[in-house]
């Protein structure tokens, strides 16, 4: 299964990761491979299972609905790239 | 002192023949004599750890009660967050990252007293098989130096194996700390999904991820393993079952013993060095009266392939919060928010890290998540029930840890396939929850360390602890040191 540049760029954009023309090339070869060998599933008879997205026999976990201690504002802003008093600060999102 | 095993260090400092700060510094000197060579720490805290072993050693003296693992330094990889500590996940885009609060292991290895000595080097984000990955540095193999010391956690591994810590914690996703154990020589073990939180540790698959010790010998392993694991509220995956005292009980074989041994583990790429080397393991267990019995695992083949769709699906959906907003790496240059967002991920992530998260957006995209994502969730359901029918008839499973010993620095790095095969004994653990150890079982005519893997059913780290110490007490592999500047003596306390 060969991906084509076109296809590795939308991916890419979904991913939101920018990459230059020579990355997008290599990545396009390399995701080939790799689906090639990925293909290999399809062999396998599936019919009837069902996934299996974790190994735990447990599904929804709650807790009580209680208050508890957490970040202050501070504590989680600390590592913020930009930020405006309490708030992250991001670019404009509409022009 | 120093290259005795961490139990026997724990009854020094108990009795008072070592101090805590004589201890930690010799580890110190340890490290500053080996790491030019090695490479295995990305930050250590000398002051903090002198001062914690300080503290430690002033609260013996008055008579107080101490922790299980009390003055003994702990190296972790980059991977778990550290209050107030530099906590990179070997990532530019996390490379000024200090954590506002621990991860749950860490805070458990506080309420034990160890003294935190520094963070170890990784693949970045855990994505990758020789520790070649990390953004800041190549660690390197402490018995070849011009070889990969495996991965991801191969630093905790190069730093254990080095003599530059006695006790290390690692994270396994896929293979991640038994494949470096057995590369280092030394003992791995990841543990049940479930049986230790995952709070606070950075996420790659959270399906998969799993954390646990590396240390020389089994025992060490058992008691870290102790410390760490059992319930935590923060992570809904942690299971609220009691943790057994695996220190205590780790001297007793398992009798009787039926060790189940999966053809599919001994397939073509298996190096003819480490066969014989397993074989002679599997040897050992006969001689103590073990019973080995032929299982097949009919869907490990297709472990490989499933992983690599699960895990960078994962992958895709948890690295999506690296966004140049809430911490990390933020582009200097930028048009609008979206260019914001995808030139801070394209300048701040490897190559490898961009190629998983493409692997895993084009698989859970459009049009394709039921021929790759569904499909791989499928087939893994049936890697799970191959080894639920083949532990019907056997106590655990025993085969190579890795199908070759280290390779060079840069042999792997440009074939993406090469490097994801090397894990093919390993991953179908972590598909099924398993837990799995790698326990040190020869060495290459070149002097590289083999690794024996032990799997057990869900739940019974007890078991595979107890049957990996009676191999430990039957040989002297994991006595063997790699020729290293030396270490200074001790000062006594």
């Amino acid at each position: 299964m060969s991906l084509t540049a076109d296809d590795v760029r939308w991916v890419a954009h979904l991913a939101r990761l920018e990459m230059s023309a020579p990355e997008l090339e290599t990545m396009a070869r390399q995701l080939s491979s790799i689906l090639d060998y990925v293909n290999q599933l399809q062999q396998v008879n599936t019919e009837g299972v069902e996934p299996l997205a974790h190994p735990l026999p447990i599904h929804n976990v709650f807790r009580d609905d209680v208050p508890a201690p957490c970040l202050t504002v501070d504590a989680a802003l600390t590592n913020a790239p930009d930020r405006r008093g309490d708030f992250y600060a991001v670019p404009a999102v509409l022009d | 002192m120093i290259e005795r095993s961490a139990c026997e260090l724990l009854a020094d400092l108990a009795n008072g023949n070592i101090s805590s700060a004589a201890l930690t510094d010799a580890y110190l000197e340890a490290i500053r004599l080996r790491e030019s060579r090695v490479r295995a720490f990305l930050h250590v805290d000398e002051q903090g750890a002198r001062e914690q072993a300080q503290a430690i050693d002033a609260r013996r003296q008055r008579g107080e009660a101490v922790g299980a693992l009390a003055g003994m330094p702990v190296a972790v990889k980059d991977v778990l967050c550290t209050a107030g500590q530099p906590t990179t996940c070997g990532s530019k885009i996390l490379q000024s990252f200090v954590p506002p609060y621990d991860a749950h292991v860490i805070t458990r290895l506080k309420e034990a007293d160890a003294v935190l000595i520094g963070k170890t080097n990784m693949d970045e984000f855990a994505m990758g098989s020789s520790t070649e990955n990390s953004a800041f540095q190549v660690t390197r193999n402490p018995w070849d130096l011009e070889r990969i010391p495996g991965g991801s956690s191969g630093g905790s591994a190069a730093a254990v194996a080095a003599g530059e810590i006695p006790l290390a914690l690692g994270s396994d996703t896929g293979g991640s700390i038994r494949q470096p154990a057995s590369l280092c020589g030394i003992v791995g073990l990841k543990p049940t999904y479930g049986r230790v939180s995952r709070y606070g540790l950075i996420a790659f698959a959270s399906s998969l991820d799993q954390v646990g010790p590396l240390a020389h010998e089994v025992r060490d392993a058992a008691l870290l393993l102790e410390v760490i694991a059992g319930h935590d509220p923060r992570d809904s995956t942690s299971v609220a079952q009691p943790v057994p005292p695996y220190s205590k009980t780790i001297d007793q074989p398992v009798r009787p013993l039926t060790i189940g041994v999966a053809r599919e583990y001994f397939s073509a790429g298996l190096d003819a060095e480490v066969e014989q080397s397993v074989r002679a393991a599997l040897k050992v267990y006969e001689s103590l009266g073990a019973t080995i019995k032929e299982i097949s695992l009919p869907n490990s083949p297709y472990a490989v392939a499933v992983y690599y769709l699960v895990a960078t699906a994962e992958a895709s959906s948890n690295l999506a919060r690296y966004d140049g907003v809430h911490y990390g790496y933020r582009a200097r240059e930028y048009a609008n928010l979206i260019d914001m967002y995808s030139r801070s991920r394209g300048e701040g992530f490897g190559s490898e890290v961009k190629r998983r998260i493409m692997l895993g957006t084009y698989a859970l995209s459009s049009g394709y998540k039921d021929a790759y994502y569904v499909k791989a969730l499928k087939v893994r359901r049936l890697i799970k029930e191959d080894f639920d029918r083949a532990f019907a008839s056997c106590d655990v499973m025993m085969g190579p840890t890795s199908p070759v010993p280290a390779f060079k620095i840069g042999e792997r790095i440009d074939d993406p396939l090469a490097m994801y095969l090397v894990d093919i004994y390993t991953i179908s653990c972590n598909l099924a929850g398993l837990p799995g150890i790698s326990i040190p079982c020869g060495f290459t005519q070149a002097g590289l360390p083999i690794g024996l893997q032990i799997l057990a059913p869900p739940f019974q780290e007890e078991k595979l602890l107890r049957v990996a110490r009676m191999h430990e007490r039957a040989t002297d592999w994991h006595q063997r040191r790699p020729a290293l500047p030396e270490a200074p003596a001790a000062a006594s306390a």
